[in-house]
């Protein structure tokens, strides 16, 4: 098919209504609100088959959708920020409960001070909740995640929620062109004619959300833990099922000019664009650095990150989002855990960049590697940095 | 018309052996609604005495399909469900058949912290029948006052002390933010009137959109009774015109019999004091010695409202 420009918002409600859910909960918040727009406008023009449950809060979207997935249904939301946090608690429950809603996540900095401008810090805040997290680099990546994220989701050895961000107006109010697929490909990749899950049935009554004890708890979160490592073949089999649909090859960790890298960036989302032209710019002159973009951020893909960080000498976790009074990043923290377990332990610099939208220019990810490289050729890691502030 | 003994031999879908106390009011009620089912049913549960103690893994009192997820949005777990039902039977993924939806939560579930998850389910029109049940308190994590706990009532956070005399504010007025919302059926019910509850609750679910039924349901723990007494309390309740039972269908109010009794005979109506006497929670206002002002204050409050709903019913 040929392409279409859209915003990222956009080729989120386009994926969206590809796979017509049974119902769509879900609150306005900037910089998602598009998507609640767009998917209504689909709704108000009979394009797609859903119940629009255009609730009073987040808390109330995630709630429904819980609802309507046990009932059955295929449910999807989306939000951002104060939402996502709003629906904190019920974010929890949507994983131990298994119900696989999938949910755009817009992402975007978090309050006080307010600001509605990207930032990743607001889906990482629910790392620990059992939900699938994942980060979109373009819209085509939004777009075909978003498709995706279903199948991996409702996949019955997963059966978990899944979160697909992109980075708030960075993506989602940015016009990219993204090359869509159909209606029927999208059916058939997602198994053709759906049943129902039905697990509010009548016929078969069963009680769901029980209180358990000291005596089960343990056993219920186990689940949770074990449907989590399941789900890492299934993401890695539904990335390779959409390569052979679309031909777009995708991996829950991924690699630019890795292969004879000595010193590696690692981030998530849309910064990974102006990395990839540091770098160039950087290797024109010499330098052999590479980039490590972590797609599938929950779960976490340890392995395959082990194996591209193998022969290199310093990495440079480069993320926008941030965490008061911790030994490092966010995504650093997953990162040095991973590396402690490396036969030789590479140098590490972390840095904190771009909060609240702050742009970080492709020349400041080269001073970011130079500044870096200095200090691991003096043998020596950097502490947690935070790039661009004025102290 | 089912008789109350018609009823009594129907089948009830909450079973006993679950761990609600000796006594307990709420238990009663959910036996008296599940005698209502005619049809499919599904329970959506808000947090509190009635989940905790129906559902303690690995039991369930329950032997129709029953959802918990929070406390405070029950409301909108059931619209989600129900509009899951509706798309999947559009869809012909189920069949093709009505399931009645009740969501049940408590007072603090309730008239608090699940106040805005009920109206915006309210206003949206879900097709649910919502029981609160009024115990007068947050009962399941240890007797805290809720915007349903009544004036002068000790409770754990709102202790009588040497110098503050219990809850210093009067009951929310639910029944009037609800018919504030112009749905379809709301009614008040007590366990002590099976029939009005029962039929209550038919109706709730047999009418198109939303529904509300308010019920005073005791508790013997929180409001300091013996366990044999909690349904004669909910009947004391209506006998005082503490909890009048009536019905606004479609906006219009009618006046249920107990209550009716009462309207139509002034001087069956029994003085708060028999309410107030019956309950521990309430022996501040007699104790060390008599609080002749807020029994005043209370009585007051009661007779008005029990004023404008007489209005409201035309009797
Ligand atoms: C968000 C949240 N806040 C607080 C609680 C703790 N909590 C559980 S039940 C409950 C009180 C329930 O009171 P009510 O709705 O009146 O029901 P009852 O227990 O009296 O039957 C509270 C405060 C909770 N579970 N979730
Ligand atoms: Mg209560």
């Amino acid at each position: 098919m040929s392409k279409i420009a859209v915003t990222g918002d956009d080729a989120i409600a386009q994926a969206a209504k590809l796979v017509n859910p049974d119902v769509v909960a879900a609150y306005p918040i900037t910089p998602q609100t598009i998507i609640v727009e767009r998917f209504s406008d689909f709704v108000a023009d009979g394009e797609v088959d859903t119940e629009f449950v255009c609730v009073e809060s987040e808390h109330s979207a995630m709630s429904a959708c819980i609802g309507a997935s046990t009932a059955g249904g295929r449910v999807f939301t989306s939000s951002a920020s104060a939402g996502l946090m709003l629906m904190y608690e019920i974010i929890q429950i949507a994983s131990s409960s298994r119900t696989p809603i999938v949910c755009a996540v817009a992402n975007r900095a978090i309050s006080g001070p307010i600001n509605i401008h990207g930032e990743q810090t607001d889906q990482l805040l629910f790392r620990d909740s059992g939900w699938i997290s994942q980060f979109a680099e373009t819209n085509q990546e939004a777009y075909d995640q978003t498709i995706m994220a279903f199948k991996i989701g409702e996949h019955p050895e997963v059966l978990l929620p899944v979160a697909v961000g992109i980075d708030g107006f960075i993506l989602s109010h940015a016009i990219e062109g993204i090359e869509p697929v159909t209606k029927d490909s999208v059916y058939n990749f997602l198994g053709g004619e759906r049943k129902s899950t039905l697990r509010l049935d009548p016929d078969n009554p069963v009680s769901i959300g029980l209180l358990h004890l000291q005596d089960y708890y343990m056993e219920a979160r186990a689940q949770v833990r074990d449907a989590q490592q399941r789900s890492k073949q299934v993401i890695i089999d539904t990335f390779n099922e959409w390569k052979n649909l679309t031909g777009r090859q995708y991996n829950p960790v991924e690699s630019y000019k890795m292969d004879d890298a000595e010193y590696a960036f690692v981030t998530m989302g849309s910064g990974a664009g102006n990395a990839r032209t540091a770098i160039d710019e950087l290797r024109a002159k010499g330098e052999k650095v590479g980039l490590i973009k972590v797609r599938v951020y929950r779960p976490w893909f340890g392995e395959e990150f082990s194996n591209l960080t193998k022969n290199v000498k310093g990495v440079i976790t480069v993320e926008r989002a941030h965490s008061f009074g911790s030994p490092g990043g966010i995504l650093g923290q997953d990162v040095k855990s991973t590396l402690f377990d490396a036969k030789q332990t590479p140098y590490v610099a972390e840095y904190c960049y771009g909060l609240g939208g702050r742009d970080c220019l492709v020349k400041e990810w080269v001073e970011i590697y130079n500044r870096s490289k200095q200090s691991f050729s003096e043998g020596k890691s950097l502490p947690y940095f935070w790039w661009g502030v004025r102290e | 018309m089912p008789t109350l003994k018609d009823y009594a031999k129907k089948e009830v879908t909450f079973s006993g052996g679950h761990r609600l106390c000796a006594g307990c009011a709420a238990g009663s009620m959910a036996r008296q609604v599940t005698m209502a089912f005619d049809k499919p049913t599904v329970i959506c549960n808000a947090t509190g005495c009635l989940e905790v103690a129906s559902t303690i893994y690995p039991f369930t009192a329950w032997e129709v399909p029953w959802l918990h997820v929070a406390f405070e949005n029950t409301s909108a777990v059931a619209s989600g469900v129900e509009a899951a039902y509706k798309a999947m039977r559009r869809k012909h993924m189920i069949k093709d058949e009505h399931i009645d939806i009740i969501a049940f939560g408590g007072d603090g579930g309730t008239f608090d912290i699940g106040l805005q998850s009920l109206s915006g389910a309210l206003e949206r029109g879900h097709d649910f029948l919502y029981i609160c049940y009024d115990n007068g308190a947050y009962m399941n994590t240890g007797i805290q006052r809720s915007g349903g706990t009544p004036f002068t009532a000790s409770t754990t956070t709102s202790p009588a002390g040497t110098v503050v005399p219990g809850k210093g504010q009067f009951k929310k007025p639910l029944m009037d933010i609800v018919v504030a919302h112009r749905i379809p059926f709301v009614a008040t019910a007590v366990p002590a009137e099976p029939k009005d509850l029962i039929e209550k609750v038919r109706q709730g679910l047999d009418v198109e959109g939303p529904a509300f039924i308010h019920v005073d349901a005791s508790c013997t723990r929180g409001q300091r009774f013996d366990p044999s007494l909690s349904i004669e309390i909910t009947r004391l309740a209506v006998q005082t015109c503490i909890h009048p039972l009536y019905r606004v269908v479609n906006g219009e109010y009618t006046m249920d019999r107990p209550s009716l009794r009462i309207a139509n005979d002034p001087s069956k109506k029994k003085s708060i004091e028999e309410y107030l006497k019956s309950q521990g929670r309430f022996r501040h206002l007699y104790k060390p010695e008599r609080q002749d002002d807020l029994i005043r204050m209370f009585q007051e409050d009661i007779d008005k409202r029990w004023e404008e709903i007489r209005t409201k019913c035309g009797v």
